[in-house]
């Protein structure tokens, strides 16, 4: 039996979106040429620099944020991913990863606000956010390669696109679980809006906020298989190469890649709040 | 229309209703009083907080505001410094009126003249202690260094010298609690609002932090206004209480008046329970001394007659200053009244042998004032600094005022 009517959905996103390359065209390829600006310093960084001074700035690094812990941590996975012969590409993946969690995190933390103080923005945006997470990757690649073509660029944006979610959520969560009556003290103490976010909302969502930071960084990692697929570099391409040969081998070890890469990047984020986290969490 | 001293706070039927239609239930309250909550809730989708609050707070009173939970006693706390905003009637603080102020004039009215401490604290919990204590004044935007020095004096002030480098959660409540009253006093406003400032302690810090905070604000002479659920605690600190049932004031009063005349109901109830020996003082129970006193000139005759017509046992004598000069007892004056003409012609201290008199003062509560009227017979007299008679209090009112308590 047929269905009595047909809504062409796909039809009029294609048009929206056609309208939208042919119109756009210049907010979009400047939109690419800044991020493909910070992705190539990035990545030309991070390969130029020679991996024992790599490995040893990073371990520093984690020496100071986590103290003799995290600093083995990141030596031990550094090693790792070097011993796998994994370096150039893994510092590729590094690159993509840093630039799309900076920029998820650009994005996320002031909508994650805005949805905290504005209930009717939160309303909006639930929706749209449980679409990004929910609608597989692969659909909103087509669009990102129509808007910025084939390569690192699209990649990213597809990444962002389902790792902003978390940041907005968590960030939001977090202000709106900040302590009522520590809130009011702000209030009571004379706090205009932007010192009460400042010194009292926001340090004290900084957990959740980094839980955010989080699973920002987890999506990310788990995107770059995705991304490779239309042209993005690094581990994600290895993992690709693998799929096609069924290689298993290759397909392990850039696995693991990521895994050692996701274990430094999350935990020397979250030692730099550590302290500040300690704090909150042991006062409720 | 204004006091003669006008008053630091005042509200005037100060209404906070908390939903959609909340002008409506005021403006029909007639319809809605009979209501209980629920019932109202149910029906309007309005809780009724705060309704026709008035009360006047003079310069340097603690006021307290008692209530059980949800009479609406933080919810009128907060009206005052517009945390809630006041559905109706207004909060005027020296002569200003604070519910017409614009957001930046109030954000100054907060800022200079009000500090608040709260229940569970509500410290910073990644600052530390100074930084906590400074923080009324970092957000005024005094320069960090002038900060810290009033953070240090005002933590030195609340006992807490040494701990300035802590974080909150490496102290105990009651010393969580110091840091709250710190950061209130380090912009040494004129106001202190408390919202269940000790409720969250432990018996015995809550009591310990009750005597030092009488002691503190002796020194730092703040007006106060204090909202508990504990009686006792109202009655150990406030000059002035205010007693809220369902979002109302149902009484105000000193704290001897609410426990000696407490309001019919629910006051009532709420009092009887209190060892009123504690709180009831000779002001309270004292007779008007006229009956007793009889200037030091008069004749034994006079005397005598007087104390016959009044039915007494004992009277006093007092110089023209009204300081009792001579203590006479009925049987004493009856014996020598045939072969004496004045006082003076008695030979000293015979007029009352053996009994002494017990002289106290008018804040002295009646408790102290059984294990006195236990070591005479003589009706104890309540007198001033200078030694002027003020009042008597006998045996019978001692016991009469105990049975009414």
């Amino acid at each position: 039996m047929d269905f009595p009517i047909r809504i062409p959905v796909g039809k009029w996103v294609e048009t929206v979106v056609n309208w939208m390359t042919a119109n756009f065209s210049t907010f979009f390829d400047s939109v690419k040429v800044v991020i493909e600006f910070v992705l190539v310093q990035l990545d030309t960084f991070f390969i130029w620099v020679p991996w024992p001074i790599a490995m040893l700035g990073l371990t520093v690094i984690g020496w100071l944020v986590g103290g003799r812990r995290l600093a083995f941590i990141t030596g031990a996975c550094l090693f790792c991913l070097g011993s796998l012969d994994l370096w150039e590409v893994g510092m590729s993946t590094l690159a993509l990863v840093t630039t799309a969690v900076f920029i998820s995190v650009l994005l996320g933390l002031p909508m994650g606000i805005f949805a905290a103080k504005s209930p009717k923005f939160d309303i909006i945006l639930k929706p749209i956010l449980d679409g990004m997470q929910t609608i597989p990757s692969f659909v909103y690649l087509i669009p990102a390669i129509m808007f910025f073509g084939i390569g690192n660029v699209p990649g990213i944006i597809a990444t962002v696109v389902f790792a902003v979610p978390p940041m907005v959520r968590l960030t939001s969560l977090g202000i709106q679980q900040v302590d009522k009556e520590v809130v009011e003290a702000g209030i009571a103490f004379g706090c205009t809006p932007m010192q009460l976010l400042l010194k009292i909302q926001l340090p004290l969502a900084i957990p959740s906020i980094m839980t955010g930071v989080n699973q920002t960084v987890m999506m990310a990692l788990s995107m770059v298989v995705v991304a490779a697929m239309i042209g993005a570099g690094g581990l994600g391409s290895k993992i690709l190469y693998s799929i096609q040969r069924i290689d298993l081998g290759v397909g392990i070890e850039a696995g693991l890649g990521i895994l050692f890469i996701a274990i430094v990047l999350d935990r020397i984020l979250q030692g730099i709040t550590k302290k500040q986290q300690d704090a909150i969490m042991q006062q409720k | 229309m204004e006091d003669e001293i006008s008053p630091k706070i005042k509200c005037e039927n100060v209404w906070k209703v908390f939903g959609p239609t909340a002008e409506d239930i005021i403006k029909n309250w007639d319809q809605y009083k009979e209501m209980n909550k629920v019932e109202r809730l149910a029906k309007t989708g309005c809780v009724v907080g705060t309704r026709e609050a008035s009360f006047q707070i003079q310069q340097g009173e603690i006021f307290c505001l008692m209530g059980l939970s949800g009479s609406g006693k933080s919810t009128l706390l907060r009206c005052i410094n517009r945390l809630h905003e006041p559905t109706a009637g207004k909060v005027i603080i020296d002569g200003q009126d604070i519910t017409a102020l614009s957001g930046l004039d109030l954000r100054k009215v907060r800022r200079e003249k009000m500090g608040m401490v709260f229940q569970h604290f509500a410290l910073l919990p990644h600052r530390r202690l100074v930084a906590n204590a400074g923080f009324g004044l970092e957000i005024q935007g005094v320069s960090k260094k002038e900060c810290e020095k009033k953070a240090y004096e005002a933590l030195e002030l609340v006992g807490l010298k040494g701990w300035e480098k802590s974080y909150p959660f490496e102290l105990s409540g009651g010393m969580q609690q110091r840091v709250g009253l710190a950061r209130a006093l380090a912009t040494n406003p004129e106001i202190l609002l408390m919202d269940e400032a000790f409720s969250a302690l432990d018996p015995l810090i809550k009591r310990q932090m009750q005597d030092e905070f009488v002691k503190l604000i002796k020194k730092v002479k703040k007006t106060i206004v204090f909202v508990t659920h504990d009686l006792h605690e109202a009655l150990r600190i406030a000059n002035h209480i205010a007693i809220m049932k369902d979002g109302a004031i149902v009484q105000q009063g000193t704290p001897s008046q609410i426990v000696l005349k407490p309001a019919k109901g629910y006051v009532e109830e709420f009092v009887q329970d209190l060892p009123k020996t504690k709180f009831i003082t000779a002001q309270d129970i004292m007779d008007s001394p006229d009956d007793w006193l009889l200037p030091i000139g008069s004749s034994l005759q006079e005397i005598l007659g007087k104390m016959n017509e009044k039915n007494l046992r004992f009277s006093f004598l007092v110089d023209e200053n009204g300081q009792i000069q001579e203590t006479v007892d009925y049987f004493s004056v009856n014996s020598f009244v045939d072969s004496h003409q004045s006082v003076e012609d008695v030979p000293e201290g015979q007029l009352s042998p053996h009994y002494q008199l017990e002289s106290v003062t008018s804040d002295t509560f009646l408790e102290s004032l059984l294990s006195t009227a236990a070591n005479t017979k003589v009706p104890i007299v309540v007198s001033d600094k200078q030694g002027k008679v003020q009042g008597i209090i006998s045996r019978e009112t001692i016991l009469s005022s105990l049975q009414s308590a």
